[in-house]
């Protein structure tokens, strides 16, 4: 168990620059989610910071201690990966035990520590098993069995659960969850799931293109994203964004379809009138109701108590709304926007925009 | 009712169209299998009669009475009346021979395709490709060069010198390069974490994985090294170290004598057995290695 700290991490692959500067601060028994899309470099952050790759400069403190120069094995972290990596010709107890043996550990103390942590995951009886004697869920059970044996100061999860049908990935996350908690072990798990970051996190770092874009904790993150591609990228169905103008005083923004005016609920904006902005409103937020956007709708996903209709304005920027109930039809509706719920963002830097600010 | 009578009417058909196809499957097996024990059968059955039986050059189909005499003839004093080396002696030769050329070329492909795939050094693609290039030159190539070189390190007439120069092997190394190349990364990267070195790496995990491809190497290996012919030939001038594929060509004559067809034939027999009895007792791990990798 130990903090962990990443000053100015930055990392580049000959004249590919895949990380940007990513500083993060995480404290004891913390669980961190990295999430983002594929390529956004969160999995080599944290093959950074299991000592798997070299940062091109930065910083990489465990429990305050600096990780330069320090192999994998020095650096007491143990890690979930994606495909298991279990050894195929090692049985469960050996490919748990194998770690530990090689740090010289007593058999009776191996033996102790395996049928433990065997326990805790539930496949006590499958340790004398082949790993392709197993179901993928087992699997990965083992793969957490072997990090959980190592007692180390940090787990790493890269993308443990993907390889997993839909139902065995809501069941283990839970139980991920369930284990962290009881062990209290520092944490880093990488997905570019946003249900399972949601889920996991005590605090999520949403990657953008090398960069953090938001470090928060989920319920901050979806309500107060920091730009644009937080904003679209947390939430399902996404966020609709939507092109307007400020209204000079900057009370209201004008939207460009339609010329819809929506007034700020929690103050004026700063700037001049005719302050390229997005307004940002999610699918659950729009009812139906008169005086809204006129929509279009192309799609209607009945849900079973809800729906999701898929439409569009009149200049054809497409338009997503979650609403209660199945009773939907396709053709011209209007939807109301609730002033309560906006999200204001730059429109130039795609920045998140406050009151006043 | 109609349908009924079709549906039986072509399930006849099927069933006769799948015998007969049975029945060419079967004559294309059996005429191969004629073709290739037919040699092997009458080396047998040669290897049962008198001297003067095939001698006469008569082609007997059946076995005589001779077996004995002449299998312990060739195993204890060798055939041909000038040059006669014990088939004991050669098979024993032949035998430490092959095992040390098949077993040094595993080790030593095994450990340079491990430094290929799994370092990053500088050169290490030259390192590659040079081992690559060997391939394009057979033995007989380099034959003069080595010859000279054996010389030289004093080694002619030696078991190593015998082995040695044959032991080196691109075709091993490429293979095993391919193998490892499969290895996932995620391995190296958690037995990293588990703190395993490069050589706790190379015996805990990479040799096991490696199982069925080294047996399977080693039965084409082994074979390959039994047959070698020319190399032996040349190395070799000391009788106590003749291999038993040479010494079996120097037992027939140039003519001016007659040949022991007899005993020849028994030395024959006895060169088949040790490849016949490696790959029987591999073929399961032979064709494991070469169908099937464990993942």
């Amino acid at each position: 168990m130990a903090t962990l700290t990443l000053r100015d991490i930055k990392k580049s692959f000959g004249a590919t620059h895949v990380l940007h500067g990513v500083d993060l601060d995480v404290t004891d028994g913390e669980m961190i989610v990295i999430v983002g899309a594929s390529g956004c470099g969160k999995s080599t952050l944290l093959r950074i910071v299991a000592g798997l790759e070299t940062e091109t400069s930065g910083e990489v403190l465990i429990a305050g201690q600096s990780m330069k120069g320090l192999e994998p094995a020095d650096r007491d972290v143990a890690m979930v990966f994606q495909n298991y990596a279990l050894y195929p010709h090692m049985s469960v107890f050996q490919n748990m035990a194998y770690g530990l043996k090689i740090r010289g550990l007593p058999k009776d103390q191996i033996q102790h520590r395996v049928d433990e942590a065997a326990g805790l995951l539930g496949i006590g009886h499958l340790l004398q098993r082949k790993p392709r004697e197993l179901s993928g869920g087992q699997r990965q059970r083992v793969a957490m069995g072997r990090a959980i044996v190592r007692e180390p100061k940090l787990f790493l999860f890269d993308e443990p659960l993907s390889n997993l049908d839909a139902k065995l990935r809501v069941e283990l996350r839970a139980e991920i969850r369930r284990l962290q908690r009881r062990l209290g072990v520092t944490s880093l798990f990488v997905t570019h799931d946003q249900v399972e970051a949601m889920t996991l996190g005590d605090r999520l770092v949403v990657m953008n293109a090398g960069r953090a874009a938001q470090i928060a904790t989920p319920m901050e993150i979806w309500e107060r994203p920091a730009d644009t591609y937080v904003a679209g990228f947390i939430g399902s169905p996404s966020m609709n964004l939507l092109h307007a103008t400020l209204e000079a005083g900057g009370a209201a923004a004008i939207l460009d379809a339609g010329g819809l005016r929506l007034p700020f609920a929690d103050g004026p904006r700063a700037g001049a009138a005719g302050r390229k902005l997005i307004i940002g409103i999610r699918p659950e937020h729009l009812r139906p109701g008169q005086g809204g956007l006129d929509v279009m709708v192309e799609l209607v996903e009945p849900l079973g108590g809800e729906s999701v209709l898929h439409g569009k304005l009149a200049d054809g920027t497409p338009l997503t709304a979650r609403l209660p109930g199945a009773r939907y039809e396709d053709g011209a509706t209007q939807l109301a926007l609730p002033t309560e719920s906006l999200h204001v963002f730059d429109g130039e830097t795609g920045k998140r925009i406050e009151a006043g600010g | 009712m109609s349908v009924t009578t079709d549906a039986t009417a072509l399930a006849e058909r099927t069933r006769r169209r799948q015998f007969r196809e049975k029945i060419v499957t079967h004559v294309c097996l059996l005429a191969g299998i004629l073709i290739f024990v037919f040699p092997i059968y009458l080396t047998l059955i040669g290897s049962t009669h008198d001297v003067n039986t095939i001698g006469r050059g008569d082609v007997p189909l059946l076995p005589g009475a001779e077996a004995v005499a002449n299998y312990t003839q060739a195993w204890g004093a060798g055939g041909g009346r000038y040059m006669g080396t014990p088939a004991g002696t050669m098979l024993a030769n032949s035998l430490i021979m092959a095992l040390c050329i098949a077993v040094g070329k595993i080790a030593i492909s095994l450990t340079s395709a491990y430094a290929v795939v799994f370092f990053r050094f500088p050169l290490r693609m030259v390192f590659f490709w040079l081992i690559f290039i060997t391939l394009m030159l057979p033995v007989e190539v380099r034959i003069i060069p080595t010859f000279q070189v054996m010389v030289d390190l004093g080694l002619t007439n030696t078991m190593a010198g015998l082995v040695i120069p044959l032991i080196a092997s691109a075709t091993a190394t490429l293979l095993f390069r391919q193998f490892f190349l499969t290895i996932p990364d995620e391995y190296v990267e958690a037995a990293k974490i588990d703190g395993a070195g490069p050589i706790r790496f190379f015996i805990d995990v990479v040799l096991p994985l490696s199982r069925t491809n080294i047996a399977a190497l080693f039965v084409i290996l082994f074979i390959y090294g039994w047959n070698q012919y020319l190399w032996p030939l040349l190395i070799v001038n000391d009788r106590s170290l003749e291999t038993v594929v040479v010494g079996l060509t120097k037992m027939i004559g140039t003519g001016d004598q007659q040949n022991e067809w007899n005993v020849i034939m028994a030395t024959a027999v006895f060169a088949l057995l040790p490849p016949v009895a490696v790959v029987v007792f591999m073929q399961r791990w032979f064709v494991k290695g070469l169908t099937e990798t464990e993942k």
